[in-house]
């Protein structure tokens, strides 16, 4: 039977599946990164939160991405992923 | 077993078939040529006891014919140190002598036949014989379809297709597809987004044969995939945004009239194969390859119908203006591909105007709506400017840069009117702006495209994306073969 054989128009690549780590049971020091992606009224919301986060007794270190139509650039994520124990991300859509 | 590298050996061949004339003709002269050339190889490509009383090599499997690249039958060949250095087809007398050196071979003969079509070269059968042959520089997983499945069932199934039924890629019609191009199967084009995986030559074939392209197409789709892919055009951010936006791909040089582009009537409808296959072959490329699917990273609030192919070529040779590709900075002899991220396309009907003045303004107040009347500088456009307007602008000797600057002028916005809450709407610029007058486009954020059916007094506008490097600019592509 002829036209029985198909070529893989993928990329033939299977996407890695992480585990979310464990919650953490308090946020009294840890260092919380807020990473503000640069789009409209995001500083609001981070802002917001920086307040209640610094008085329930988190160290609070603030990103921003240059754009919100880009993923993060590499050092940036490095940045955030050796200073902070936990990340919280502003999506303003 | 097949044999899959050139057979031909040193010293004399001649690949014949028996249902040719012109080879049954000349039996006489081979067999005077099997005993005055001793190192004569016959080839016989469909009947190995032709031509009888000789001693001939079967070439059913065209192995020979193939790889000698034998167009007609009979063909003569000498070949010296693995090199060919002689040959001729068909029946010329002279050159049969000129070639073997005998001076009286074919005497009882015409002086001419011409030959027979070689068999390698059968439309039926040289799709096959490319994959048999040539088919070690495809390296993609092969997918077995079960003999019970529907072939374009399984392609849906599998998540392969953009909601619309596809060709499925086999070897041999990928192969085909790849004729379109010089370039290897397994050259890497670009980096293709979201996922950042090497998107070769093959795997943009397989994708354009399943969205119906012919091979002449395929260097259109790869200039295309190419331009995407820069981060100037941010392909990423394109499909994460919730804005219903895509690439507008618009095509320029004579190579769209060579492969049959529609820069005419309906332009940017349905009814064209090249336009439609071209622009739906990036977005599967995208999808497939580069792993952006709706409702994954493709964010789109609401989409457009676009997102399944937007392309088309731009009537130059119609125009009055320079076109959009000289515009910016190439030549009009060159082909090249211009990607735009657009919405979808809406109508500027202005019947009445004859006067330039008039023209522009109703434009301008067309285009001052992209995505919000109180909304500057942000989003770029397209304006593709029917005949019937352009011919208004040319009968008053008006250039493209004219145009463009008049369309500008009336594009000044006072910051009153477009401070937020001014009109009663909340969209709008900030405070500090309201003593400002901003301009609704960026310097160069208005593309001009001519294009359209010569009947009716029509305009189309493209609204464009986020711009800039914020965003996504506008990128050029030359087409290469």
């Amino acid at each position: 039977m002829s036209n029985r054989v198909i070529l893989d128009p993928t990329s033939e690549k299977k996407m890695v599946s992480r585990e979310l780590l464990a919650r953490p049971k308090t946020i009294t020091g840890q260092t919380i990164g807020l990473l503000d992606i640069s789009k409209a009224r995001g500083d609001v919301f981070l802002n917001q939160l920086e307040s209640r986060l610094t008085t329930a007794g988190a160290k609070v270190l603030r990103f921003r991405k240059p754009t919100f139509t880009k993923p993060a650039p590499v050092d940036l994520r490095h940045e955030i992923a050796t200073k902070c124990t936990l990340v919280i991300e502003a999506l303003a859509d | 077993m097949t044999v899959t590298k050139n057979p031909l050996r040193d010293g004399w061949t001649i690949i014949v078939k028996r249902d040719c004339a012109t080879c049954v003709m000349v039996v006489p002269v081979i067999a005077r040529l099997a005993r005055e050339l001793p190192s004569l190889t016959v080839y016989t490509q469909d009947d190995p006891t032709f031509p009888e009383g000789l001693v001939s090599v079967s070439d059913l499997d065209l192995a020979a014919s193939w790889h000698a690249d034998i167009d007609t039958v009979p063909t003569l060949i000498f070949r010296a140190n693995g090199v060919e250095t002689k040959r001729t087809f068909g029946w010329l007398r002279s050159e049969w002598r000129e070639l073997t050196g005998i001076a009286d071979l074919g005497s009882e003969l015409p002086e001419f036949r011409p030959g027979c079509g070689s068999m390698s070269v059968d439309p039926d059968v040289v799709d096959k014989l490319r994959v048999r042959f040539g088919g070690e520089i495809l390296h993609a997983r092969r997918i077995d379809i079960a003999a019970a499945e529907d072939e374009f069932e399984a392609m849906f199934s599998r998540g392969l297709t953009d909601g619309l039924p596809v060709v499925p890629p086999t070897p041999e019609r990928v192969m085909r597809m790849l004729s379109g191009t010089s370039r290897a199967p397994q050259e890497v084009v670009a980096i293709a987004p979201p996922d950042l995986v090497e998107l070769t030559v093959e795997k943009i074939a397989i994708n354009a044969v399943m969205a119906g392209c012919l091979p002449e197409y395929l260097p259109w789709v790869i200039a295309a995939v190419e331009a995407v892919c820069t981060d100037e055009y941010n392909m990423h951010g394109v499909l994460a945004t919730t804005m219903p936006v895509a690439p507008v791909i618009i095509c320029n040089g004579p190579g769209t009239r060579a492969i049959g582009m529609n820069s005419g009537v309906n332009v940017l409808g349905q009814g064209n194969r090249a336009n439609l296959t071209i622009g739906r072959a990036v977005q599967l490329i995208i999808r497939n390859v580069g792993g952006g699917r709706p409702g994954e990273v493709d964010r789109a609030a609401h989409g457009h119908p676009g997102k399944l192919s937007f392309c088309f070529a731009e009537d130059e040779t119609g125009s009055p203006f320079d076109s959009l590709s000289v515009s910016r900075g190439f030549d009009k002899s060159q082909n090249t591909v211009t990607v735009f991220t657009g919405e979808g396309p809406r109508c500027v009907v202005d019947q009445l105007a004859r006067e330039p003045e008039q023209l522009a303004q109703s434009l301008a107040a067309c285009l001052r709506t992209v995505h919000h009347p109180k909304l500057p500088f942000a989003f770029d456009a397209v304006l593709v400017l029917g005949p019937e307007h352009a011919r208004v602008f040319a009968q008053a000797n008006w250039s493209r840069e004219r145009v463009l600057q008049e369309i500008h002028t009336r594009l000044q916005m006072p910051g009153s009117e477009i401070v937020r809450g001014a009109g009663g709407m909340a969209e709008g610029v900030q405070e500090a702006f309201k003593d400002a007058t901003l301009p609704k486009f960026r310097p160069g954020g208005l593309l001009l495209v001519h294009a359209g059916g010569l009947a009716g007094l029509f305009s189309s506008i493209i609204g464009g994306w986020v711009n800039g490097s914020a965003g996504s600019d506008p990128v050029t592509k030359l087409v290469t073969r």
